[in-house]
C-alpha cells in the first residue's frame, strides 16, 4: 500500500505545477499601456452619485462623469461658467437665473436641460420627492437655503433662496452640486450610485468591486474632448502598498503620496506634483473654562508651538505654517498682511507671567487619523513637546477618527483644553461660519467646538454671507481674520500641500486647489 | 455517522444565535455612530439625527435587533451604505477572494508543515532536523505583514518578477494562471508561521508516535523505513496533527486581515476593516456572523474527520 507516499509526491507535482503555470503564462508585469491612465486611489468608493457622498476620494471620480452648473477656473478657487452660460443675481441676492448651455447630452443619451437641474436639486431636498429615497444626502445642507428651483423655459432655471447666501456659487462648483440624469436615476434607483450618468467628459463604463472603476472619453463631449481614452481608478488603501505599486509601474498616478516615501520619487522616472489647497490644521483651545479660557495664554501656545518644525520635520515639507483661520488658498479672500505666529518660546513665557495663570495642566485631545488631519499622532506629540518647553503641562489622550468626533463635535467643555482639528472647505466663509461664530456653538448645533465669541467676528461674518459683491466680501472675510489671529481661539499650524506622483508616460497633469482631481487634459502616452 | 453530523450541526444554531447577539451589542457598545462617520467633520447634531432618520438608526435598539435577525433570517442581510450595494452581494465576492488565499496558504502549509514535521521527526538531531527547526523558527517569528511587505519589495518593486498587490491585472486579467499568479506572494506570506507551527507540533506529534512499541516492531519484522514513517507512525500522529490543523486554519483566515490589506487582496478580512472604521453596521455585523458560522462549521468538519480516522472516538 503506497498510498501516501504517492499524494506526497502528487501533491507536491500539483503544487509545482501551478506555480509553473502561472509563472510561465503571466505576462511581465505591469507596464501599462498607451491611452490608458491607472490611477492608485486612496479607497474603494462608496459611490458614483454625486449627492450621496462626502469623501474626497470619490469626488476625485466624479468631476470626470459629471459637471456642475458652474466649476473652479483652472488653478484657483473662483467661480466661472459650467452647463450653465450665464447667471444673473436678484437685487437682494435671492434669486439666481442660469442660461443653460445648450446641445448638451448625458451619457445616456437624454439632453441636459432645466429640468434635469430641478430634478438634482429637488431629489436631495425634497423629502416627498419620489427618488429622496435613493438617499441619504448627507451634504444636502449645503444647498438647504434654496426654497425653490423653477424650470423658465427648457434653457432657464431659476433657483430661489430663502435669504441670501453668498457661499451659494461655489457650493455649486462643489461636487454635491453635480447634474444628474434624471432619466438615469428613474432607471437604476438606489444602484444609481453604481451606474452613474452625467454630462462629463468621461463616461462610466464599469465597477468591479474592491479593484477598479473605468471610465471612457465621451466621444461626444460638448467642450473639448479628454486626452486619455480610458481611465482606471484603482483602490489600495495601504499607502506603502499603493507606492511599491507606483515603484513597480503597475499604477501611473498616486494621490496622497506619505511625505516619508516622496524621496522614492525623486530622478527622471517620476514627477511629483504639489498644490497648496483650502486646508487648515489647527487646535481648538477651549476658551470657556481652564488656562485657555485667558487671551494670553492662548496666544502664548500660539507663540510656543514651532509650526515650522512640524512642517519640515515631522510633515517632510507636505504643508505650509498657517497665519490664520483661512487658507491662503482662498486668495481674493486672504488677507495677505498676515504673518503667522513666530516660534518664540521667550516671548511665550512672559506671556504667561503676564497671564497670572498659575495652573497650567492641560488635557490635549488627539487623533489617530481622519480626514485631512494628516500625521496627528506624531504632531500631537511634537506640539505637547513645545508646550511642555515653556510650562505647560499637557496629557494627551489619543482617540480613534470616529470616537474622536464624537467626543470633540459636542464641545470641549468639561473634557479638554485643546483637540487638534482640520478641515477643507470650498468657500472663504464655510468654516469661520461653522467653527467660529457664538451662535456656532456646539448647542447650537454648530462645530464652536472651543466656545470662541466675539460680537465683532459674527456681525462681519453675517455681513459677508449675505452680500453679493465679491470685493465687499473679501474685505470683511480678511477683517476677520485678523480679529481671529490676535484673538487666538485656535492654534493655527498648516496648511497642507496636496500631492500626486506620475511616471514619465503621463503629460500635462496638475493638481487644483480645489483638491478635485481633473484629468480631462491628460495625456497618456 | 449521520445523527453525529446532524447532533453537531443542530448545536451550532444557539452557537451562531448567541454571536449575532454579541456582535450586535458589540457594534452598539463602540463609540461612534455611522452618521458622525458618514459626516466626518460636518456631524452637527442636526445632520446626524436626520442621516440616521434616513438609515433607520432611530428605532429601539431591540426592535432593530429583531428586524435585522428576521431579514436575515430570509436571507435579507441589508445593504451597506458605505459601499452602497447589498451586503450579501458584497460578502458573497469578498468571501470568495479570502477563500482562495486562505484556502490555497492553508494546502501549501498544512503539505510543508506535516512533510518539514515528519523529516525533522524521521531524523531527529540530524542535520535535516536542525536545518528545518531553524527555518521553521525564523517563518514563526516573523510577522507575516513584515515578511509580506519583503516579499512585495524584493520580488515586485526590485525585481519586477511578480505583482506588487490585487487579485487580477487591471485589465485582460482574470483568468486562473493571472489569479495564481497574484496568489504567490500573499500566499507564501500567509503560509509562513502557520507552516512553522505545523511542523513543530507534527514534530513532537510524530516523536511520540516513533517511540510505540509497535513502531519498534514493525522495524524488528524488517519493513521498510519510509513505510514505517509514512505508514506506520504519521498515520497515527494524524489524529494529534488534524486538530492542529484545525486551529491553524482558523489562524490562516484571521491571518489573512494582515496580508490583504498589505497585498490589496478583495478579501473579507480588509472588507471588515474598512467597515469597521466607517461604522458600516450591517456590513461588519454580516461579515461577522458569515466568517464565525465558517468557523463553526469548520471546527464541525475537523471533528467529524477525526472521528472518521479515530476509531476510539464515539460518534
Amino acid at each position: 500500500m503506497n498510498l501516501i507516499t504517492w499524494t506526497r509526491r502528487g501533491l507536491l507535482a500539483a503544487v509545482g505545477a501551478t506555480l509553473a503555470l502561472g509563472i510561465a503564462t503571466a505576462p511581465a508585469t505591469a507596464q501599462t499601456p498607451p491611452g490608458v491612465l491607472i490611477v492608485g486611489q486612496i479607497a474603494e468608493p462608496q459611490a458614483l452619485d454625486p449627492q450621496a457622498v462626502t469623501a474626497v476620494n470619490d469626488f476625485r471620480i466624479l468631476v470626470n462623469i459629471y459637471e456642475g452648473l458652474v466649476k473652479y477656473a483652472p488653478g484657483t478657487l473662483e467661480v466661472v461658467p459650467g452647463l450653465a452660460e450665464s447667471w444673473t443675481i436678484s437685487d437682494d441676492g435671492t434669486v439666481y437665473t442660469f442660461n443653460l448651455r445648450s446641445g448638451v447630452s448625458f451619457h445616456d443619451g437624454t439632453p441636459f436641460n432645466a429640468e434635469a437641474v430641478k430634478f438634482t436639486f429637488d431629489r436631495m431636498l425634497d423629502e416627498n420627492h419620489p427618488y429622496y429615497n435613493t438617499g441619504p444626502f448627507p451634504l444636502s445642507f449645503f444647498f438647504s437655503a434654496i426654497s425653490e428651483t423653477t424650470v423658465i423655459d427648457d434653457l432657464t432655471v431659476q433657483i430661489t433662496l430663502s435669504e441670501p447666501f453668498a457661499p451659494f456659487l461655489s457650493n455649486l462648483a462643489y461636487p454635491t452640486g453635480l447634474i444628474v440624469s434624471p432619466t438615469a436615476v428613474a432607471e437604476n434607483g438606489e444602484d444609481f450610485g453604481r451606474n452613474p450618468v452625467g454630462t462629463g467628459p468621461f463616461k462610466f463604463e464599469e465597477w468591479v468591486s474592491n479593484e477598479r472603476v473605468v471610465v471612457l472619453r465621451n466621444e461626444e463631449y460638448w467642450g473639448e474632448p479628454a486626452g486619455t481614452e480610458v481611465v482606471v481608478f484603482r483602490p489600495i488603501t495601504d499607502p506603502n502598498t499603493r507606492v511599491a505599486e507606483m515603484l513597480a509601474g503597475g499604477i501611473d498616478m498616486m494621490v496622497e503620496v506619505p511625505p516619508n516615501a516622496l524621496s522614492e520619487f525623486e530622478g527622471d522616472d517620476f514627477t511629483i506634483v504639489e498644490q497648496a489647497g483650502p486646508h487648515v490644521w489647527f487646535l481648538i483651545l477651549n476658551a470657556k473654562e481652564g488656562p485657555m479660557a485667558n487671551k494670553l495664554i492662548r496666544q502664548a501656545a500660539n507663540y510656543a508651538v514651532n509650526k515650522t518644525a512640524l512642517v519640515e520635520n515631522v510633515l517632510e515639507g507636505t504643508a505650509e505654517v498657517a497665519a490664520g483661520p483661512t487658507p491662503p488658498a482662498f486668495a481674493w479672500a486672504y488677507n495677505e498682511e498676515l504673518e503667522p505666529y513666530p516660534y518664540d518660546p521667550d516671548k511665550a513665557r512672559e506671556l504667561i507671567a503676564e497671564s497670572g495663570v498659575e495652573d497650567l495642566s492641560l488635557t490635549f485631545y488627539v487623533t489617530e487619523g481622519g480626514s485631512g488631519m494628516l500625521d496627528p499622532v506624531a504632531m500631537g506629540t511634537a506640539i505637547q513637546a513645545d508646550l511642555a518647553a515653556v510650562g505647560f503641562d499637557v496629557t494627551i489622550e489619543t482617540y480613534e477618527w470616529n470616537t474622536f468626533l464624537g467626543n470633540v463635535n459636542p464641545g470641549l467643555e468639561g473634557k479638554a483644553d485643546m483637540a487638534e482639528m482640520a478641515w477643507m472647505t470650498n468657500d472663504p466663509d464655510t468654516l469661520p461660519f461653522l467653527a467660529l461664530r457664538t451662535a456656532a456653538w456646539p448647542e447650537e448645533g454648530g462645530f464652536n467646538s472651543g466656545y470662541y465669541s466675539n460680537p465683532e467676528v459674527d456681525a462681519l461674518l453675517e455681513q459677508a454671507r449675505v452680500s453679493t459683491d465679491q470685493d465687499e466680501r473679501a474685505r470683511l472675510y480678511k477683517e476677520m481674520q485678523a480679529i481671529v489671529q490676535d484673538d487666538a481661539p485656535w492654534v493655527f499650524v498648516a496648511n497642507w500641500k496636496q500631492n500626486a506622483v506620475t511616471n514619465d508616460k503621463v503629460e500635462n497633469f496638475t493638481l487644483e486647489p480645489s483638491f478635485l482631481l481633473q484629468l480631462q487634459g491628460v495625456i497618456k502616452n | 455517522m449521520g445523527a453525529y453530523i446532524l447532533k453537531r450541526l443542530l448545536s451550532a444554531i444557539p452557537v451562531i444565535l448567541g454571536i449575532t447577539i454579541i456582535v450586535f451589542l458589540i457594534i452598539e457598545l463602540i463609540p461612534g455612530d455611522p452618521a458622525t462617520a458618514i459626516l466626518g467633520a460636518y456631524a452637527t447634531p442636526e445632520n446626524v439625527e436626520r442621516i440616521n432618520r434616513d438609515l433607520g438608526l432611530d428605532k429601539p435598539m431591540v426592535a432593530r435587533y429583531f428586524i435585522w435577525l428576521g431579514n436575515m433570517l430570509q436571507g435579507d442581510f441589508g445593504r451597506s451604505f458605505s459601499l452602497n450595494r447589498p451586503v450579501l452581494d458584497e460578502i458573497s465576492d469578498r468571501f470568495s477572494a479570502t477563500l482562495i488565499l486562505a484556502g490555497v496558504s492553508f494546502v501549501l502549509c498544512s503539505i510543508f508543515g506535516i512533510l518539514a514535521g515528519v523529516i525533522s521527526a524521521a531524523r531527529q538531531y540530524g542535520f535535516a532536523d536542525k536545518a528545518i527547526t531553524f527555518v521553521v523558527l525564523i517563518g514563526i517569528s516573523i510577522p507575516s505583514f513584515f515578511l509580506g511587505m519583503m516579499l512585495q519589495l524584493f520580488f515586485a518593486v526590485q525585481h519586477r518578477m511578480l505583482p506588487v498587490s490585487g487579485m487580477k491585472m487591471i485589465y485582460g486579467g482574470g483568468d486562473l494562471p493571472d489569479i495564481l499568479w497574484h496568489l504567490i506572494l500573499p500566499a507564501t506570506a500567509l503560509a509562513a508561521v502557520a507552516t512553522g507551527v505545523i511542523a513543530r507540533l507534527s514534530r513532537s506529534a510524530m516523536l511520540e508516535v516513533l517511540r510505540q512499541d509497535y513502531i519498534r516492531t514493525a522495524r524488528a519484522k524488517g519493513v521498510n523505513e519510509r513505510r514505517v514513517i509514512y505508514g506506520h507512525a504519521l498515520r497515527s500522529a494524524m489524529v494529534s496533527i488534524i486538530p492542529i490543523l484545525g486551529i491553524q486554519a482558523g489562524f490562516v483566515i484571521s491571518g489573512a486581515v494582515y496580508i490583504e490589506y498589505v497585498f490589496e487582496w478583495p478579501g473579507l478580512g480588509r472588507m471588515l476593516v474598512n467597515a469597521i472604521l466607517k461604522r458600516d453596521i450591517l456590513l461588519v455585523e454580516g461579515g461577522v456572523v458569515v466568517v464565525a458560522s465558517c468557523y463553526v462549521l469548520f471546527n464541525i468538519m475537523v471533528d467529524v474527520i477525526q472521528s472518521l480516522i479515530d476509531p476510539r472516538i464515539k460518534t
